[in-house]
């Protein structure tokens, strides 16, 4: 068995919570007591039948303004799967907890009004998803009850995501016709919908291919610890622990520490503590090299025969800015590469993007919820690779100096490389 | 070679990473160790984490009082056999320093005051990070908090406030007085628990599996220990029962259920087949009112 993430992202009003709700509820999630709860508070907030929306609505803040303020994560299983869900609220303020959860989703489902059709939430919620590069979209066109399960209304709305899917290059789109208040094709498939045979959302989910999309041919391994017991049964031990990030090391490779370009040779790999011959992402490990050489937290070890990282100090992103105080040309940030830390200062803005027409536009200060691409120059070379090849060495965030907010998700893209990496930066 | 990489191997990957994170970035962080079967695979993750090496924090227990016995004594024999330190603060101590108002009543607890314990645990030993064992899917509130969870000098946390969290890129930066709570198995569900526990063959106390304990039947039907730390009225019904606690926790307020599973393979069919919540089921606290959890987290309870 393994595990689909996957996010839940729509307007205000689309019926998220509820379909949330209506997973969860017709999968038998939901224990005896929480449903108990929930009869309970259908009552007190309007007399009527069960709100499911009432099982993701957790604050009490939310429960009385009916809005979803933050992310919210939710677990359920099948026999086929288990599923963690990030249910990211829909309104424009709350952009950044959309970003928040698509960084780990697996797949993300797009609800759309079946009365309103794709409107201009659908756009930045799939621009964000390709952003992102969540690699499967589903779009859940919801309410269908309330438009009579007219075949017409979801093949013109089929039609024109088709198109918007096209222009953002989204990998791989499966739309599917239901109504969450209701359950028609969530769960159980639906009478109402003779003219859909396509499969029920959870069969989606259950069954949608976990493409792998790390890339094999490049191993990436950054160091987060360095392991020293100290005591006289491991002398000489010295094990630099982390995970790996992609790809695969084998036992007597080759590798190369970067940024610092020296080669030595991958003396042993262990995985809780018993040695094995070959380690594979996102496996935790600690590695031992053959040489004494100097190697501390946040330095790569990349095998040498695979494709190489790009390392530089002058980087391009895309980013999705998170803060109230609007990003200028010249501001410093700190920045962090997973395990690895620097400060940047902003060399650049090229444009934002319009999250309607998808269109750049030249700016000269970055608003919060802007999607932009900018320049940085960092203190100490990064070593990565563009988001868009490997999502798990390509990502970064941006740190306000003095409060110590994420202000910034910056995927970043690939620059031209003018030098080997091993000579640019040797000691 | 076979990649084969199961869920748990999963949650088990995200953990240790977590982990690691926090000795990376952190000068002081302190593992809080209750005793209970989360924050026991806590450890068990820590080993996997950082052996041959010691533990890059120490182990910190909050003492209500009103422990049950056996996990008192299951957490000094583990902290004696990992060789590792472990500090012990009790709230009776806090509470006279202070000047606190006692929980009273028939069945006071001592849940809310934990928390004055804790943080006078963070001034003492000027901890920056808590790892601690919650889940997001005990409560509602829950749900909602990251990984990394940033509480002010009151501990408080404020959901309005909390950083976007990336992939698996954790912003540990605090100004001073502030502090991280660090949760690495947030995403793991009480049942991905035990069937971690059963894969990695892990001792619990022996309150998790079924015994016979001389039990107050409450009006609700749940059952609470017959422990000095209650009053017993006249009116109140005692039984004899075979039950386990599903939590453990301050033992006035944590409930048992009646269970004759006597092995973590029964404890597992027993999960898969049960309809009650574990913290329905167990923790009466939380009943008081539906925003129990979230005003406590707000004055900095764990």
């Amino acid at each position: 068995m393994n595990i689909l993430k996957f996010i839940t992202a729509g307007s205000v009003d689309d019926g998220k919570s509820t379909l949330i709700g209506r997973l969860l509820f017709d999968s038998k999630a939901v224990s005896h007591d929480i449903l108990h709860t929930l009869e309970r508070q259908s009552r007190n907030k309007n007399a009527g039948e069960l709100d499911l929306s009432l099982l993701t609505d957790g604050l009490r803040a939310e429960r009385e303004q009916g809005i979803t303020i933050d992310v919210a994560y939710k677990y359920f299983n099948t026999s086929k799967r288990k599923f963690i869900i990030a249910d990211a609220p829909g309104h424009v303020q709350y952009t950044r907890n959309m970003v928040t959860g698509a960084s780990n989703a697996d797949l993300a489902i797009i609800l759309v009004d079946a009365r309103q059709g794709i409107v201009e939430q659908t756009h930045r919620h799939s621009l964000i998803a390709a952003l992102m590069g969540i690699p499967h979209i589903l779009v859940a066109v919801n309410k269908m009850d309330l438009v009579g399960y007219d075949e017409q209304v979801f093949y013109k709305i089929a039609l024109d995501y088709q198109k918007l899917a096209q222009k953002l290059g989204l990998q791989e789109v499966k739309i599917i016709p239901i109504s969450a208040v209701v359950g028609d094709n969530v769960v159980h498939r639906s009478n109402h919908t003779p003219w859909y045979t396509g499969e029920t959302l959870l069969q989606h989910l259950e069954t949608v291919e976990i493409s792998h999309d790390l890339p094999e041919d490049q191993a990436r391994f950054q160091v987060q610890y360095v392991i020293r017991p100290g005591h006289d049964d491991y002398h000489d031990y010295r094990g630099y622990a982390g995970a790996l990030r992609s790809g695969f090391f084998r036992k007597g490779d080759r590798v190369r520490v970067l940024p610092s370009g020296i080669e030595t040779t991958l003396k042993a790999i262990e995985v809780h503590q018993k040695e094995v011959a070959e380690a594979f992402a996102p496996q935790p490990v600690v590695l031992h090299l053959a040489d004494d050489i100097d190697v501390s937290r946040g330095d790569s070890l990349i095998r040498v025969e695979d494709a190489q990282p790009v390392v530089s100090q002058d980087i391009e992103l895309e980013i999705c800015w998170m803060s109230d105080r609007p990003l200028k040309v010249g501001d410093r940030y700190l920045l962090r590469h997973n395990a690895a830390h620097t400060k940047a200062v902003v060399k650049e803005i090229y444009h934002r993007v319009d999250v309607h027409s998808f269109e750049p536009h030249a700016i000269d200060a970055i608003q919060l919820n802007d999607i932009a691409r900018i320049k940085l120059r960092t203190a100490r070379p990064l070593v990565f690779d563009a988001y868009r090849q490997n999502r798990a060495s390509g990502g970064l965030i941006l740190i306000n100096e003095t409060t110590f907010d994420t202000v910034a998700a910056g995927m970043l893209r690939e620059l031209p490389r003018e030098e080997p990496a091993t000579t640019e930066f040797d000691i | 070679m076979s990649r084969s990489f199961d869920y748990l191997d999963h949650l088990e990957a995200q953990a240790i990473h977590i982990l690691r994170e926090v000795a990376g970035q952190f000068e002081r962080p302190a593992l809080l160790f209750s005793g209970g079967k989360d924050s026991i695979t806590l450890v068990r993750l820590a080993e996997k984490a950082f052996r041959p090496g010691k533990f890059p924090f120490p182990l910190v227990h909050v003492d209500t009082g009103h422990n049950f016995p056996e996990v008192l004594a299951y957490r000094d024999q583990l902290a004696k056999k990992l060789g590792e330190q472990l500090i012990v603060r009790k709230v009776e101590d806090t509470i006279k320093r202070q000047g606190l108002t006692d929980g009273s009543g028939k069945f006071p607890t001592r849940n809310a005051l934990q928390t004055y314990t804790l943080l006078e645990l963070i001034e003492e030993f000027e901890f920056d990070a808590c790892i601690g064992g919650a889940r997001r899917d005990e409560e509602k509130a829950r749900a909602k908090e990251r990984i990394f969870s940033i509480r002010d000098e009151f501990g408080a946390w404020d959901p309005k406030r909390q950083r976007p969290e990336l992939w698996d890129t954790y912003n540990g930066a605090i100004r001073k007085g502030e502090n991280v709570r660090v949760f690495p198995i947030s995403n793991w569900t009480e049942l991905d628990v035990w069937q971690y526990i059963r894969r990695e063959q892990i001792e619990l106390p022996d309150i998790y599996f079924s015994h016979s304990r001389n039990c107050v039947v409450m009006p609700g039907g749940q059952l609470l220990a017959v422990t000095p730390h209650i009053r017993l009225d006249s009116e109140d019904i005692t039984a004899v029962r075979n039950v386990r606690f599903r939590t453990v926790g301050d033992a006035t307020c944590t409930a048992a259920v009646e269970s004759r599973a006597s092995t973590i393979e029964d404890i597992i069919q027993d999960i898969l087949t049960t309809k009650i919540s574990e913290r329905g089921a167990t923790r009466l606290d939380d009943r008081l009112s539906e925003a129990a959890m979230e005003d406590r987290k707000k004055n900095g309870y764990f």
